[in-house]
């Protein structure tokens, strides 16, 4: 058996396409003086009372096993969180499961909710994993494609002439990786009566909630009627600045969250003990800092949205998340080809729009999840590139 | 006070140096409305001044001599502990003062080049003053963090991966 050889790798894993970030991480990892934008988490370091917390637990010797659906005190503090933050209402004993990031709630809830062929609409540009982990369950992923026009944001009739027969689940995320929409309460009513309508339950992915800046955030299961529909995901990694933590959790009806819990049982046993104990410290005591942290990054999307749009890549001013999705279809490159030569010729790290879907062709995410020095420096060596092209002029 | 204009003092006060322009585009107004905005609140004195945070100890042949000093004082009929804090403020070397609560009145915080400087200063200019009852003198060692800022913080560089999802 030769390295390459791979005949005893399944079938279906060989069929899965690698994601097209990581060829541009390689890329982007040789070289010197990069300043990337192409970091999809916070630039902030966890807080440090969420830390010395978490060391606190391991002193006290708290390195067991915890309960499979994770800590009650924490599923508490979670519950009490969703309530008081987004009004709506899960019971810590049997609606919450704590999992290992937000990422492995989608791939228990997928591997909850579908049998093999149900088809899920998935709205691109999206998340890298949410295709891959919809196809390891043995669904099916079915695109529907968010346009510029729209701000990136889902049309109910897109949705609507997306469902078939096969239909189980729609998949949102909102505010949105890579686009940074947000949909608002009047667009998440028009897809709530389609959810209705065709029975369908939604796995909406709320990751970014804390970081919706200009309005008040709704989440899709407190529209009317949604919250026996909805698998609510999120965590503590985007809004805590918690990304190696590997926390976050699942809520839903408790017939959901009990099937997922069944299989997060056999695969994971808990989320981890220590990250756990950080994450209750998080929530009781975190709060503050994670509107100090909301308030930099908007100010920092407001300098980073101005100053693309100034040198003719054109965007909109994103709701939510620390990404702007700008356009970069004046150019007449594709985003690959603009990517890696705004890469060699400047050293910036963007991430090419089409590695989030076919639809992201013609744009580029920008992270604004970055220090405000690196940002102008970005912007300048942008701007050079775009002058370098006659697409800007000096003037 | 506007919530715009307490935002540019929080930008302000932990970057002196930003851009009229750059503040512009992060509070979502005109360059010229900031320009006037901080021309106002200069006026108002509401901004004081526009300082640097510098690690001395960084820098050679310049050594820099800190000590905090707790001050009891007979407080004035009439003036309470103002006149005589007034008093100590006016000296040069005085960097902070305070009026504390528990087990002594005045806190002050002085620089000075050497400690001989610094006793020089307790000794003949501040145990003498008539209202200053009595004064303990602690030398600074080590600055680990100042005005919320950590002193060669070993956090400091990105940890993250260059580009991820």
């Amino acid at each position: 058996m030769t390295e390459s050889d791979n005949h005893f790798v399944a079938d279906h894993i060989q069929d899965l396409k690698p994601s097209g970030i990581r060829r541009f991480f390689d890329l982007a990892s040789q070289m010197d003086n990069v300043i990337s934008l192409g970091v999809g988490e916070p630039d902030f370091v966890t807080p440090w009372n969420v830390i010395e917390a978490s060391y606190h637990s391991l002193e006290q010797g708290y390195t067991a096993y915890t309960a499979n659906a994770g800590l009650f005190e924490l599923r508490e503090a979670v519950s009490n969180f969703l309530a008081t933050e987004y009004h709506v209402s899960y019971r810590a004993e049997d609606q919450l499961l704590i999992t290992v990031g937000a990422s492995q709630a989608i791939d228990v809830a997928f591997r909850a909710i579908l049998n093999p062929g149900e088809e899920v609409i998935v709205i691109e540009p999206s998340f890298v994993s949410y295709i891959p982990a919809i196809e390891l369950a043995g669904g099916k992923p079915v695109v529907v494609e968010a346009e510029e026009t729209f701000e990136f944001k889902v049309q109910k009739e897109q949705i609507e002439a997306a469902i078939t027969p096969n239909t189980k689940a729609i998949l949102l995320c909102s505010p949105n990786n890579p686009t940074g929409a947000s949909l608002d309460e009047q667009d998440l009513r028009a897809i709530a009566g389609v959810v209705k309508e065709h029975d369908l339950v939604v796995v909406s992915d709320e990751i970014y909630a804390d970081l919706l800046y200009d309005d008040v955030y709704t989440s899709f299961a407190s529209i009317d009627g949604m919250i026996d529909r909805t698998i609510l995901i999120s965590g503590f990694s985007k809004s805590f600045a918690m990304t190696g933590w590997r926390l976050g959790y699942a809520a839903g009806p408790a017939s959901i969250i009990k099937a997922m819990t069944k299989i997060h049982q056999y695969t994971i046993m808990c989320a981890p003990t220590m990250a756990q104990y950080g994450a209750l410290e998080a929530l009781k005591n975190g709060r503050v800092k994670v509107q100090e942290m909301k308030n930099s990054y908007r100010q920092r999307r407001n300098y980073v949205v101005k100053a693309l749009n100034d040198m003719g890549l054109t965007c909109h001013l994103p709701g939510g998340a620390f990404y702007v999705f700008p356009s970069i279809k004046a150019t007449g490159m594709t985003s690959e080809a603009f990517a890696e030569a705004l890469l060699e010729d400047q050293r910036v790290a963007v991430v090419p729009g089409n590695v989030f879907g076919a639809s992201g062709e013609g744009y580029i995410r920008c992270s604004y999840a970055a220090s405000m020095k690196q940002l102008a420096e970005a912007m300048k060596r942008m701007r050079e590139f775009m002058k370098k092209m006659n697409l800007v002029d000096e003037s | 006070m506007e919530a715009k204009e307490i935002e540019l003092l929080q930008l302000l006060e932990s970057n002196g140096r930003l851009s009229d322009e750059t503040i512009a585009s992060m509070i979502e107004l005109d360059k010229e409305e900031v320009t006037a905005m901080i021309e106002r609140l200069e006026n108002e004195c509401s901004i004081l001044g526009y300082s640097t945070l510098i690690n001395w100890a960084k820098v050679l042949n310049e050594e820099v001599v800190t000590a905090m000093i707790e001050v009891k004082v007979t407080p004035t009929r009439g003036k309470g502990f103002d006149q005589v804090a007034e008093r100590i403020y006016r000296f040069e070397e005085v960097k902070a003062l305070y009026l504390m609560s528990g087990g002594y009145d005045l806190s002050l915080t002085i620089e000075g080049n050497t400690m001989m400087e610094i006793s020089r200063f307790v000794s003949d200019k501040l145990s003498t003053l008539d209202s200053v009852v009595s004064t303990v003198t602690h030398f600074v060692l080590k600055k680990y963090k100042h005005d919320g800022v950590i002193f060669e913080d070993q956090q400091d560089t990105d940890k993250r991966m260059v580009v991820s999802p």
